[in-house]
């Protein structure tokens, strides 16, 4: 690694989640540790049920951790909190408020006067280009319109910390990679430190610095793998050597985890 | 020759139009019946048997006598509903010791024990208004409950991430959420207040709707029973109508539903 000083943002200390219900004890976390470094993109691919949106949830303060600890800036995370963004999967867009309503509800909650609240809300559906649909009702978007929204109610909150739970799995594959280009972008400007589960190892290594792979039953992190591709990066990215290169090797270890998964 | 068929486009209205006639010749056809006329009399003598109790200064004493007792009894459902709603739904206790129960006595008819009420709350409007009561509660209880179990979850982890408190959620999330159900709950609850009607003013009421039909039986008025009886159809049709009115304004954000 070059001998840049970055701080640690987030700290994940022996991290174990169980699950009691009625057919026994299921363990989804199984002692993760994870330092995640100010303003660093960080992927997590794994087969499905590897634990990868239980880590998510405990880290938004959803979930509390049967064992262990998380940190963020050195302070132990109890419970959710605004400096921690969350991005879900199924948008979670409220759909009785319109577009700029949705966006303008975390400031809303931080008691900012309405003004202000709509002049913040306004910027980040700038950010994602959804000036003419302000007014419009969720059920009038598309998914990937949708997602755009649910990502400026995100950054409304002004998080230090983003965290993405599969944001784009539910996306056509050419919207997905118009959100990725743009969800690069904002980042590259922004700079917000982002943690990013995906279950597409194109996905992870595109966007991330560094992808972390998980293993399934009990979920525990398998490696972590540097991204030494230089930003910016689009998708034009996706035809580097080394992208592939990359790609394939991360591929081929989720491939391992799923096949023993299915046995 | 294999040209497209014509298509005969009938719009909605027309439909309805098509539909009240038919009812019409069916009900002309029952009329004419020997057995069935007695109990049919076509429209004129329907007329005129109202036209009857409206000289005999009944008709609209009737009227408002049983739109009260539905106005007073489904206003107390629906305040009791809503909030035994939302214990049920926030204290597992509350809701297994009393869902069962409101199961149990919603599949008894309120006719079997509506004589009960009025032993024990005498004769007036009193037990037509309990009986009201009861039954729009257990109705609309029910669904909102449901309404409110079934509130998407994911929806109030969003909110909690974005800063919002309980108070917060429950007036940004759950009580918007839940309005659907408690439109719901009211139409279901309006039409049980109507169906009602009957039981309720079996015993004992001094005037209303259901009253009347029971003393024009008596005398075998079948002209003005008749009448009142469709008069019930079409308070009940124009609640409905109202209902869905608001429904359409205050739900206009949901996602298509199929019909």
């Amino acid at each position: 690694m070059a001998g840049e000083e970055r701080r640690v943002k987030i700290e994940i200390k022996n991290v174990v989640k169980e699950y009691h219900g009625d057919h026994g004890t299921t363990v989804a976390l199984n002692g993760v540790n994870l330092n995640i470094l100010e303003n660093e993109f960080v992927c997590v691919v794994g087969p499905s049920g590897c634990g990868k949106s239980t880590l998510l949830n405990v880290l938004a303060g959803l979930h509390e951790a049967t064992s262990g600890e998380c940190f963020l800036d050195g302070k132990r995370i109890e419970g959710t909190g605004v400096e921690r963004g969350v991005v879900f999967q199924q948008y979670a867009l409220f759909p009785w408020q319109t577009v700029i309503q949705n966006v303008m509800f975390g400031p809303q909650m931080k008691r900012l006067p309405k003004a202000e609240c709509q002049e913040i809300a306004r910027k980040y559906i700038k950010m994602v280009g959804l000036e003419d649909f302000e007014n419009s009702y969720p059920k009038e978007l598309s998914g990937g319109m949708k997602q755009r929204v649910a990502i400026a109610r995100a950054y409304a909150n002004n998080p230090e910390v983003l965290l993405m739970d599969e944001p784009f799995g539910a996306l056509d594959a050419q919207t997905r990679a118009q959100l990725q280009t743009e969800l690069l972008k904002t980042w590259e400007q922004e700079k917000k430190t982002c943690f990013f589960i995906t279950h597409d190892v194109d996905e992870a290594v595109l966007l991330a610095q560094r992808v972390v792979i998980m293993s399934a039953r009990p979920g525990r992190i398998k490696r972590v793998v540097d991204i030494d591709i230089p930003y910016p990066r689009d998708q034009a990215t996706k035809n580097d050597p080394r992208f592939m290169e990359l790609k394939a090797e991360i591929w081929n270890e989720v491939y391992q985890e799923y096949l023993e998964v299915r046995k | 020759m294999n040209d497209q068929k014509k298509k005969i486009v009938i719009s909605d209205k027309v439909w309805l139009l098509i539909s009240f006639l038919v009812a019409l010749a069916v009900w002309y056809m029952l009329s004419i019946g020997e057995k069935t006329g007695r109990s049919f009399p076509f429209a004129p003598s329907v007329f005129e048997g109202l036209k009857t109790m409206v000289e005999r200064d009944a008709l609209f004493s009737d009227f408002c006598s049983s739109m009260l007792s539905v106005i007073m009894g489904f206003g107390l459902g629906f305040l009791t509903a809503l909030p035994m709603a939302f214990l049920m739904a926030w204290y597992t206790p509350v809701r297994k010791i009393i869902e069962p129960w409101i199961n149990f006595i919603r599949n008894i008819p309120a006719l079997a024990y509506a004589p009960l009420i009025v032993i024990m709350l005498g004769i007036g409007r009193t037990p037509s208004v309990v009986l009201i009561w009861i039954c729009t509660f257990m109705t609309m209880c029910v669904t909102i409950f449901h309404g409110i179990r079934n509130i998407d979850n994911t929806l109030v982890k969003a909110a909690r991430v974005l800063g919002a408190n309980d108070v917060d959620i429950f007036f940004r999330i759950t009580l918007p959420a839940t309005v659907p159900f408690i439109l719901t709950a009211v139409r279901l609850g309006l039409s049980a207040a109507l169906t009602t009607l009957l039981a309720a003013e079996s015993t004992g009421a001094r005037a209303g709707l259901g009253m009347r039909i029971r003393t024009l039986q008596t005398t075998f008025e079948t002209n003005a029973m008749l009448g009142y009886i469709i008069l019930i159809g079409i308070i009940g049709t124009l609640l409905s109508i109202l209902t869905d009115k608001i429904e359409r304004r205050l739900t206009s954000w949901q996602e298509k539903r199929e019909g």
